[in-house]
């Protein structure tokens, strides 16, 4: 506490804060929360994440047709346009789609859509559609978007078996997004008890510990992650694939978060708050507790935030690569399949829509990891 | 000096041979192997194979042996130049990777080449112009560089070369190219196919080199040292350049020893979108195919690539950074 205040160096905009008597009142959780809301960006990615996650707990209520259904009069029928002015020149609130109608061009065997004009279909909100179980348990038949039959809204098109791409991104939101949790998950317990035990025993284990984590760092990640990645038996189920996937993520995810845990761990122990209470007859346990993890768990939550994103670009490049998720079960990268090459890209551009939820996310939690930093920082103001 | 050169390079052979070792373990990992695949497959086309033919085939390639008996047979084979035979491709290991993996490895320096290029003007301009306009554009290109994945930005850049000028742009060479002998009109069409790839492949790198050359030159150019030479009358570009730019470029020389993994790394799948003639793909369907000695040797050699690089690196920073010299010459 006295450090904090001590050392801060004053700048203007905080003036104000400082003379304000609930600054020096304020717990240390509630100062980092007020630095965070200082930060824009990493407010706003924390918007994001938290409404992709929704995406991911709730896929059901977001999508709009059956994910696996597929709708063989739309093959490959891109994203509905959304009207706002009708043919009449007529504005309309709630905003509007037409049918779609496929056309063969016998001379060059694509499909092409032209639009229905006859007939208006507006969107409409917490519909009532197909049934589904929400969270597994509630049942439930509420959607958020839907049209009224005959006409099935698209809204980022179909993929080559006329599937709903944006259902279909929605559900792949669920492995795409929990992988990388549950992989930094695995990492973190692996890197702590590692890191833990290098640096607690220090001398020679710490010193082949150290050694083979530069060795492990020194592997292009890639390669290996395929070679272990190819090794999972073809005959395994979609949710043995999913485990298989993040324990090979994690074997090589691991090494950077045992090398932050341990590079803390003998910072804080010399650490001078740590002194000073140690000056103060203050108890080991009381140590631990008020003084060691409080720092090292806004630590880690920076370290954690800022390992998610890789553990989802690895998973995307997998499943990219057909090596990774394994269809019928669906990740974004699963989804990215249907675009590996120029002619489906210049037919469909469309099927690198689940890229940029990728890139969304990515974004996000680097924004979020770096506000978060800044944030937990007791020496930043 | 010669000291800590010659410590490198004993934990440099040391390094190597664990190389061997997690490769060799590796490619073991998968059930079944290259023969059941390869008997499979002729089932299919209608052959029937015997039990003891089996048996002989199972012998033939070493397949009986148990595991450390392989490792030390494909090591000791290994050592003398000889890397066993592809199943796949029907021709020794050693004819077929060398072409590749001299086109990765030169990808991967030319790379680099383009990281440090793009990446060290943009940083100093964006540090000495913090929150100007072209600092935020610098910095939200930055992270989108960071943010979008390998082999999107290839898909795209393939994409948008098709459409907006019907150029296809996979590949290295022209079709005429392909099988012809090296020459200089080759290596010419080669230079003409380069950029996409280097471009594609270097972005990440060049993000993330951005980030840390601003943050360091930012910090150094508050320091007192840079007051001092400037109320010492001491031109502003001549101080940043003498000073805090020589400074701010050691994390960079050490990134080099992060940056070459990383862009073998991702070299690897940018490769197999833009379907270039590297080890990745090569890798890729060495893999699928459970071409054992291909897989082991072209593993081996991608990871023993990115160790030199990082030694040479470590190297590097001790000759350039006379502080860490002498911290490294006292240890």
């Amino acid at each position: 506490m006295l450090k904090r205040i001590g050392l801060g160096r004053s700048k203007p905009a905080d003036a104000q804060a400082r003379f304000d008597e609930s600054y020096f009142l304020a717990s240390q959780r509630q100062l980092i929360w007020r630095k965070f809301r200082r930060h824009r960006l990493a407010m706003f990615s924390l918007v994001i994440v938290l409404f992709l996650y929704s995406i991911a707990i709730f896929a059901e209520f977001y999508t709009i047709n059956d994910h696996h259904k597929r709708h063989v009069k739309y093959a490959k029928a891109p994203p509905h346009t959304l009207y706002f002015i009708d043919e009449d020149g007529q504005f309309h609130l709630v905003p509007f789609i037409y049918e779609m109608k496929q056309e063969l061009d016998m001379d060059t065997l694509q499909r092409n859509y032209s639009e229905l004009r006859s007939r208006r279909f507006h969107l409409k909100f917490f519909v009532e559609g197909q049934p589904y179980k929400l969270l597994g348990l509630i049942d439930s038949n509420i959607h958020l978007v839907g049209v009224d039959e005959p006409a099935l809204f698209f809204p980022f098109g179909t993929d080559e078996l006329g599937r709903d791409l944006f259902s279909r991104t929605m559900h792949a939101a669920r492995i795409s997004l929990s992988i990388g949790f549950v992989g930094v998950i695995i990492s973190f317990c692996l890197g702590c008890l590692i890191g833990g035990i290098s640096g607690y025993f220090g001398g020679t284990v710490d010193l082949v510990i150290q050694r083979v984590i530069e060795f492990i760092i020194s592997i292009p990640q890639i390669p290996l992650w395929m070679a272990l990645a190819a090794a999972l038996p073809p005959e395994w189920s979609s949710t043995q694939v999913y485990f298989g996937i993040t324990i090979v993520l994690a074997t090589v995810g691991w090494t950077t978060l045992a090398r932050a845990v341990r590079g803390k761990l003998l910072e804080l122990r010399e650490a001078d708050f740590v002194m000073a209470a140690r000056i103060s007859n203050m108890g080991d346990i009381d140590i631990i507790v008020k003084h060691l993890l409080p720092s090292f768990a806004s630590f880690l939550i920076v370290v954690l935030s800022l390992s998610v994103p890789g553990m989802i670009l690895a998973e995307t490049a997998l499943s990219f690569l057909q090596i990774g998720i394994r269809p019928p079960a669906v990740s974004w990268g699963v989804l990215l399949q249907d675009a590996q090459n120029v002619r489906s890209l210049s037919q469909s551009p469309w099927l690198l829509i689940p890229g940029l939820f990728v890139i969304v996310t990515v974004l996000a939690f680097n924004f979020l990891g770096d506000g978060l930093r800044d944030a937990a920082d007791p020496y930043k103001q | 000096m010669t000291n800590y050169v010659i410590q490198r390079l004993v934990y440099l052979v040391f390094l190597l041979w664990m190389v061997s070792v997690v490769t060799f373990v590796v490619i073991q990992l998968p059930p079944g192997d290259y023969l059941s695949t390869y008997i499979s497959r002729l089932e299919q086309a209608g052959q029937d194979l015997s039990d003891e033919e089996v048996d002989n085939l199972r012998r033939q390639y070493g397949l009986d042996l148990p595991l450390f008996a392989r490792y030390f047979k494909w090591i000791s084979q290994v050592v003398t130049g000889d890397f066993g035979f592809s199943f796949d491709w029907q021709q020794p290991v050693r004819d077929i990777i060398g072409e590749r993996l001299a086109l990765t490895f030169t990808i991967a320096i030319l790379s680099a080449m383009f990281t440090y290029v793009v990446a060290i003007p943009i940083g100093i301009y964006s540090a000495t112009h913090q929150y100007s306009v072209a600092d935020y554009v610098v910095s939200i290109i930055g992270f989108i560089g960071l943010a979008i994945p390998n082999f999107m930005l290839a898909l795209i850049m393939l994409y948008v070369g098709f459409k907006a000028y019907g150029l296809n742009l996979t590949g290295l060479f022209s079709p005429e190219y392909i099988t012809a002998p090296w020459d200089l009109a080759k290596v010419g069409d080669l230079l003409l196919h380069l950029p996409i790839p280097i471009i594609v492949i270097g972005t990440g790198g060049t993000a993330g080199l951005i980030r840390v050359l601003r943050g360091t030159l930012l910090d150094e150019l508050n320091k007192q040292y840079v007051i001092t030479a400037r109320s010492k009358g001491v031109g502003e570009a001549q101080l940043l350049f003498k000073y805090p730019v020589r400074v701010a470029l050691n994390p960079i020389i050490s990134s080099l020893a992060w940056l070459f993994p990383s862009l073998i790394s991702g070299g690897t799948i940018t490769a197999i979108v833009l379907g270039l003639p590297t080890a990745g793909p090569m890798l890729y369907r060495a893999l699928i195919t459970q071409d054992t000695f291909l897989t082991a040797t072209l593993l081996m050699f991608v990871t023993i690539l990115t160790v030199v690089g990082t030694t040479v690196s470590d190297i590097l920073l001790v000759v350039v950074d006379p502080r860490i010299r002498m911290e490294r010459a006292a240890s």
